[in-house]
């Protein structure tokens, strides 16, 4: 497999190269020392657009009982599984789809979809990578995600979803050592069914909004973790998403449960070809946790946005949640929204158990025709639970950036509070931020703020950068990094450089 | 060094500069005086490379180069440093990392190694004891929170850091106490070399029985209308602006 070795090495050394983790000893935090590889990605496009060729698995377009059937047929599903996905697919034929968001696209003909592609497998069951078609495993060498575990210096557990089928989840063996299970959805139903029937829809009902309804009802493929009682788990844990094929929709659903103390990080990461018809991608993502357990969950969304002129693109609807069951349990969300035509997504916390902690830090990028509404849902239900909101949307040439965040505290949850900040920075004039913020409260002792900003990159700052001897493009992602720097903080150390470079390159050319 | 030759610059179609000339050494310094409104910064602004003010005639050069052919970084990396009035704030990006990005770009274009972090630490914290500034202020955002008086200091560092061949001090008194003032000079003053020229542009006097200049220059409507050695500024002083307005008025 001389290609791919080839690619992993090139790989591997630019992971030698990075500066480790946990370097923080320096002001010059890791997001700042990462400003600097913008120079190189300065002039790049959108460099995940291209197309892996490979037979599929497609289904025909349209979707009926039928087709939910047919899905749940070609995944060997059990009956129970079956019938919560027709459960939902009719309660989703009586919703409406929302309209509430400031986004605006045309109608979206759900007839004319495709609801499942897969690339052909040679042999069934894969037994080990060796079975896995090599042109998917060099697709994701390309994309920088080397499934080979001997060639990943970093300590990273991949699990790698084509459309809408797992191609191959990594370093399975050491994590089971711990009692830690990870693998794509479709292999927990079948080995796990058990914890995945206890906990699949007990964060987000199936009947909780028009996109969740469709996701339960079509749900493809997507990744399972549970991590028992005590287990913290010994690496980052990641699901890599490729929507390849045209015309299909991506449905995938993860779940991620940690028991009793448990604790685990999780990275998401999401690209797409350059198409010029528009897809559509519904997720769904539950997180569980149980008393004293902690979860923090990742995600560099760079779904292909469209091009300048706003053509193609990812409509990105999506419902992520996280339940914090337990006593002291703590769930994070930490986003950078960058990709898609049109972003809806409010990643949130139902904060059940006493003195539980959420907390929602989130970059969103708007630039071109790119319409993002994006926020988080802080739900204080038990005693002493505290939350935290960090959102910073940039908006450049004609960007539409929403905050839509909901804090709500429930008649029990005694001194409950939250904090919200939400800062926008436009570039240009023809762009837009909006914030709407829903503050519901039901009990006295609460404590609910938020601050909001409004900012512009000055011209003052660009030429006190250039005095100094840095360029243009420089001062910009200087300026930029130094406003996302509180959510860059929480991002694990090749997350941040990769957000700061995904800024970079979106952002080209937008000031001056 | 730097040779400034008929220079006529406007903003937002004023014209400001009405045909400045001056020549400025390696190993001086010149303050350059004047009543509101005559156009100092202005004159700064145009060499430092402000796009917000368009050279209408003139030339300048620097070093041998055509200044006014070049963007504002070029100027920067070819030696060339503002110490601003009004010191820009840049929320999130610390002083330390600042200040070794714009380092390393003038090393860069200079054919010398760039400095890591370690180094450049190092290198930071020696200037930093050099101008007597505290070494706290290497993790602060650029200017963000600081003092009146704190940014002006902090200005003092970054051309102690940076090295110039040609510094340019846009008001570096202006909103400062007497000890404020006291501290900036004394910084100002250790940086004079006979390889480096300064360039003062000031209201007032008392900057310059701090820093004392080799060359006084008054600059009114838009033009050095007279030059001379140190006197000329307590001259200033003493009976201001009126007797110059009143000289060029008669020529």
């Amino acid at each position: 497999m001389p290609s791919v070795a080839d690619s992993n090495q090139e790989n591997a050394d630019a992971r030698a190269q990075k500066p480790p983790s946990g370097n923080d000893t320096y002001s010059g935090t890791r997001v700042e020392q990462s400003t600097r590889e913008l120079e190189e990605l300065a002039n790049q496009q959108y460099k995940h657009g291209w197309v892996t060729e490979i037979e599929q698995d497609v289904i025909e377009r349209g979707l009926t009982e039928d087709t939910v059937r047919l899905i749940s047929a070609k995944k060997e599903e059990p009956e129970w599984l079956l019938e919560w996905r027709l459960k939902a697919f009719r309660h989703w034929q009586t919703m409406t789809e929302p309209t509430w968001a400031n986004v605006h696209y045309p109608a979206i003909d759900y007839q004319h979809q495709r609801y499942y592609a897969a690339p052909k497998r040679k042999a069934a069951p894969l037994s080990s990578l060796d079975d896995v078609d090599q042109k998917l495993l060099q697709t994701f060498d390309k994309l920088g995600i080397p499934l080979e575990e001997q060639k990943r210096l970093s300590g990273v557990a991949v699990d790698a979803v084509f459309d809408s089928v797992s191609v191959a989840t990594t370093h399975k063996d050491i994590l089971a050592k711990k009692g830690i299970i990870f693998c794509s959805f479709s292999e927990a139903v079948k080995e796990h069914p058990d914890l995945v029937r206890e906990h699949l829809g007990s964060v987000v009902p199936y009947a909780d909004n028009f996109f969740a309804a469709l996701n339960s009802a079509v749900f493809s493929d997507g990744s399972f973790c549970y991590v028992p009682k005590g287990v913290k788990c010994p690496m980052d844990l990641s699901t890599y998403f490729r929507i390849n094929a045209a015309e299909t929709g991506q449905f995938e659903r993860t779940l991620i449960v940690a028991a009793e103390g448990a604790s685990v990080n999780y990275l998401e990461g999401c690209t797409a070809p350059q198409r010029d018809e528009n897809q559509l991608h519904a997720a769904v993502v539950e997180l569980v946790a149980l008393d004293d357990a902690t979860i923090n969950y990742s995600t560099v969304q760079n779904w292909y946005a469209g091009d300048r002129d706003g053509k193609g693109g990812i409509y990105n609807f999506v419902t992520k949640r996280g339940k914090c069951a337990g006593r002291n349990s703590h769930i994070s969300w930490t986003q950078v929204e960058t990709g898609s035509a049109i972003t809806w997504k409010y990643p949130g916390c139902l904060l059940q158990g006493e003195n539980s902690i959420g907390e929602f830090y989130s970059v969103a990028l708007s630039t071109n025709y790119q319409q993002a509404d994006t926020g988080t849902k802080m739900i204080h239900i038990g005693a002493n639970t505290r939350s935290t909101v960090i959102s910073k949307t940039i908006s450049a040439r004609n960007g539409n950036n929403s905050y839509r965040g909901q804090i709500k505290v429930m008649p029990k949850a005694h001194n409950a509070r939250n904090y919200t900040q939400c800062d926008s920075l436009l570039i240009g004039d023809q762009c837009g931020a909006h914030t709407f913020p829903y503050i519901e409260v039901k009990n006295p002792t609460a404590h609910v703020e938020h601050e909001a900003s409004t900012s512009k990159i000055s011209e003052d700052q660009l030429f006190y950068c250039k005095q100094r001897g840095i360029s243009q493009e420089d001062a910009i992602s200087m300026v930029i990094n130094g406003f996302c720097k509180e959510v860059f903080e929480h991002l694990p150390m090749e997350f941040a450089v990769e957000a700061t470079k995904l800024l970079g390159v979106s952002l080209e050319g937008s000031v001056g | 060094m730097l040779e400034i030759k008929n220079l006529h610059a406007t903003v937002e179609g004023n014209e400001i500069l009405r045909g400045v000339n001056l020549a400025v050494n390696a190993g001086e310094t010149h303050a350059i005086m004047g009543p509101n409104g005559s156009g100092k910064s202005t004159l700064a602004g145009v060499l430092a490379g402000n796009e917000a003010y368009d050279v209408t005639d003139g030339s300048v050069s620097f070093l041998g180069r055509d200044l006014l052919e070049l963007p504002a970084e070029e100027r920067a990396r070819l030696g060339l440093f503002l110490a601003f009035q009004y010191p820009v704030e840049i929320p999130g990006i610390s002083n330390a990392y600042f200040l070794q990005a714009a380092l390393n770009e003038i090393r860069k274009s200079n054919g010398l190694d760039e400095l890591d972090a370690m180094e450049f630490r190092e290198f930071l914290e020696e200037k930093m004891d050099f101008v007597k500034i505290d070494r706290k202020f290497a993790d602060r955002p650029v200017n963000e929170g600081f003092s009146g008086g704190e940014k002006k200091r902090n200005e003092i560092l970054q051309m102690a850091v940076l090295e110039p061949k040609l510094a340019i001090l846009d008001e570096t008194d202006s909103g400062l106490d007497i000890d404020a003032l006291r501290i900036v000079s004394e910084g100002v003053n250790k940086l004079r070399s006979e390889n480096r020229a300064v360039v003062m542009v000031t209201h007032y006097q008392r900057l310059l029985s701090y820093i004392v200049p080799d060359f006084v220059h008054v600059l009114y409507k838009g033009r050095i209308v007279k030059s001379g050695g140190k006197d000329l500024a307590l001259e200033l002083e003493e009976k201001g602006y009126d007797w110059i307005k009143e000289e060029v008025a008669a020529v």
